[in-house]
């Protein structure tokens, strides 16, 4: 396709029926009867803002049998993303500018999203002593989010630390929630079905203890904290009262934690391993009415890849994390859409405008009008589709295999170029 | 029936049906030729992948005496520790015509995903997986409640009614589990009785009642069974409670304790004792402790379910 065209009777998150005219890789006009070489029948499909994953696991470098920057960002595209955070916990880990300016480049090579490494807070994710923040802010890669996802910055003088020091250069902690000594050798929720399955517990407190230190912190020294995997109802109330507090938290929740929980963990199957683990349906129910309320304010996919020799053993010996990109978009729609709870709007503030600005994304969450990036992503909101195991990610650890889920992503537009064009991508990416 | 996994899947009747086998098992053990041909011609595979020479030889003993080929295959270590993967090992025992795998394993849920991988067509035995379920004590421990109380009539009988304390370790125990979902089966009250530390935080699954203190649980209710967990040295370091000596005090099984059970009561613990700790020399050695009969059931027990699982066509005359 050319890179002018227009996309003709899409339907807006607002509801109205309009063409979308993108010319060398902007959005040049949104109004009717709009006219280009190329011509593309949209009716009946919601054109939104392409999503932002705050949350990626891209495993390279060091982990490209779970996944690569190529294959990650293909099934980014598939699932209608037009940028990624990448997270720090690679081989070696993401704590220098060398590392996060290859993971940057990597990205512009494959072009089918942007992608954008999460730096780690600490040297090696060992939680001891802070990393070169600012060089990883100020190298080609323009870090904005530091994160040692995968372990909690557990100790609070280093937390207070990097909270106060990104300040220099608008930066945002990102932490992983986990109180180490109440989840050794956590296996799932600590709850009534951990007791009958004789897994070691994860207990909600260890998340929420984190939380509310992390939110106290920031507020002490006027910083923003960003919380990632909301997992648990308790957790909901803690923000809750931050935010009216007036601290400046923002919060994300994956989309298993929205339809999952741990009643799953009864087959054993370590498809369903995660962590944080899958907690119960009251917690599942907390967490989606504070997506839905504002309370929460992105989902983040927490994309994990493994590779099946990881899974396909005994529970205890599995490693934690599920995929995620592909599908959250038609989580995201039963939850505020088939619910009939929320809007497109929201939607399109959850997984697009909202982690954009959180991570200082420029060029990305635009709402789709004449003179934004044409980031677009077009849904079929009619469709119903049976997730298979095929997928473009590198790894098959998906636990909705077989599962039915609402819409379709059928066009993936990453600046003015079609990443995805009738749910088939693209052979080759963006250059 | 194709696996024992877990004793949550025996209904009423199909755990009767297996203490009634046992009853029958019993009768075999006590002739001067301790042997059926029921197995002749299938293998069985002892696998464990944690050291635990009692119910090895349990297992082993009652594979035996039904003349089955007996092979043992002790795997140190797991995938975890860069080992063998429970995997290979399970295909491996396929390839080599295994018709029942008897398995131990560190991590709970192992013998279920073991039997629902598809790696292996044989059944499968639970013999303890992690801190989740060990089925086939919970079957001895049954039958030697019911022979305990009804004797030589038996046979046909549940455990309606009596009432069992399980004292200990409750959170990391799989034989506590698997004893409160048989009994709950078998219609026994259960009682746990336990330091805070060491019940689950969230037992509103299990039906059982949770008491901290041993002494009122003692006076409280008018127990038939008490039985007593050991307690691992693991947990000894861990803050699950100040000191040995304590947990003695306040938890353990003593001769004061014992004179206020009543004539009928029977003390238990699935071995081994700590002496001492959990249990004291004159409990263990009364004619109220059921240790050694136990044991000795163990081997009826788990004939029984190995005939009840891979004997095909099940004939009482083929005993």
């Amino acid at each position: 396709m050319s890179s002018n065209f227009v996309l003709k009777n899409v339907t807006l998150a607002s509801g109205d029926t309009k063409d979308i005219q993108v010319s060398d890789g902007l959005i040049v006009g949104v109004g009717s009867d709009l006219v280009a070489d190329e011509m593309l029948d949209c009716t009946g499909l919601i054109a939104l803002p392409g999503f932002v994953d705050l949350h990626t696991h891209l495993r390279e470098p060091g982990f490209e049998q779970s996944e690569t920057v190529l294959t990650g960002t293909q099934s980014a595209a598939l699932g209608g993303f037009t940028a990624v955070h990448a997270m720090a916990n690679t081989m070696p880990v993401a704590d220098t500018a060398g590392v996060v300016e290859q993971v940057a480049s990597l990205g512009v090579e494959a072009g089918y999203a942007e992608v954008f490494p999460i730096g780690a807070v600490t040297v090696g994710l060992e939680g001891n002593q802070l990393a070169e923040l600012g060089a990883m802010a100020n190298s080609k890669a323009q870090v904005k989010i530091f994160s040692d996802d995968g372990k909690c910055v557990h100790d609070s003088v280093i937390m207070r630390r990097a909270l106060e020091y990104v300040k220099t250069f608008d930066g945002v902690i990102a932490q992983h929630a986990q109180e180490p000594r109440l989840t050794e050798g956590s296996q799932m929720n600590e709850g009534a079905v951990s007791a009958e399955l004789g897994l070691t517990g994860w207990p909600s407190v260890a998340e929420e203890s984190i939380i509310a230190r992390d939110v106290l912190l920031a507020e002490h020294v006027g910083s923003r904290i960003h919380i990632c995997h909301l997992s648990t109802a308790g957790s909901v109330e803690i923000i809750r009262w931050a935010k009216a507090r007036g601290i400046n938290v923002t919060v994300e929740v994956t989309p298993h934690h929205l339809l999952l929980t741990d009643e799953l963990v009864r087959s054993y199957d370590s498809v369903y391993k995660v962590n944080p683990p899958l907690r119960t349906a009251k917690d599942v129910q907390a967490l989606r009415e504070a997506l839905i309320d504002g309370t929460i304010d992105i989902i983040a996919t927490d994309h994990a890849p493994h590779p099946i020799e990881s899974k396909d053993c005994e529970w205890s010996a599995a490693a934690f994390g599920m995929l995620g990109l592909e599908t959250a978009a038609s989580i995201a729609q039963e939850v505020l859409i088939e619910s009939g709870k929320s809007s497109w709007s929201r939607l399109a503030e959850v997984l697009s405008i909202a982690p954009a600005k959180i991570g200082g994304d420029t060029n990305q969450g635009q709402i789709i009008q004449s003179g934004s990036v044409a980031n677009i992503v077009l849904i079929d909101p009619k469709a119903r589709r049976k997730v298979v195991a095929d997928s473009a990610s590198k790894s098959k650890n998906s636990p909705y295999i077989g599962l039915e889920l609402p819409g379709k992503v059928v066009h993936t537009i990453f600046k003015g170029y079609f990443t995805v064009r009738d749910s088939k991508l693209a052979a080759k990416g963006r250059h | 029936m194709k696996n024992l996994l877990s004793a949550a899947d025996l209904t009423r009747d199909s755990a009767i049906e297996i203490l009634d086998i046992a009853e029958e098992m019993a009768g075999v053990n006590d002739r001067e030729i301790k042997k059926l041909p029921t197995l002749r011609g299938k293998t069985v595979v002892n696998l464990f992948f944690e050291d635990s020479t009692r119910t090895r030889i349990s297992f082993e003993l009652a594979e035996k005496r039904l003349s089955a080929d007996v092979i043992n295959f002790t795997a140190k270590g797991s995938s975890v520790s860069k080992g063998e993967s429970l995997k290979d090992t399970a295909q491996t025992l396929e390839a080599m015509g295994a018709d029942a795998v008897v398995i131990r394993h560190p991590a709970s849920g192992a013998a279920q995903i073991l039997a629902h991988s598809g790696w292996i067509q044989g059944s499968i035995i639970n013999a303890g997986d992690g801190t989740h379920e060990h089925p086939t004590q919970a079957l001895l421990d049954a039958y030697t409640i019911r022979k305990r109380f009804h004797g030589s009539a038996s046979s046909g009988k549940s455990l309606d009614g009596l009432k069992v304390a399980i004292v200990g370790d409750i959170l990391h125990s799989r034989v506590a589990r698997s004893n409160l979902f048989l009994l709950n089966s078998l219609g026994a009250e259960v009682h746990f009785v336990a330091p805070p530390t060491l019940l689950p935080s969230n037992p509103e699954n299990l039906k059982a009642e949770l008491h901290f203190s041993l002494d009122d649980a003692l006076s409280d209710i008018d127990l038939d069974v008490v039985m007593m967990l050991r307690i691992q040295s693991e947990r000894m370091n861990a803050s699950y409670f100040p000191s040995e000596r304590e947990y003695s005090k306040i938890w353990g099984f003593n001769a004061q304790r014992l004179e206020k059970l009543k004539d009928s009561a029977i003390v238990m613990h699935p071995g081994p004792m700590n002496r001492g700790l959990e249990i004291d020399a004159v409990t263990a050695d009364s004619k109220q402790s059921t240790v050694l009969e136990q044991v000795t059931n163990g081997v009826s027990v788990r004939m029984a379910v190995l005939y009840a699982l891979l004997s095909g066509e099940r004939n009482a005359d083929v005993i």
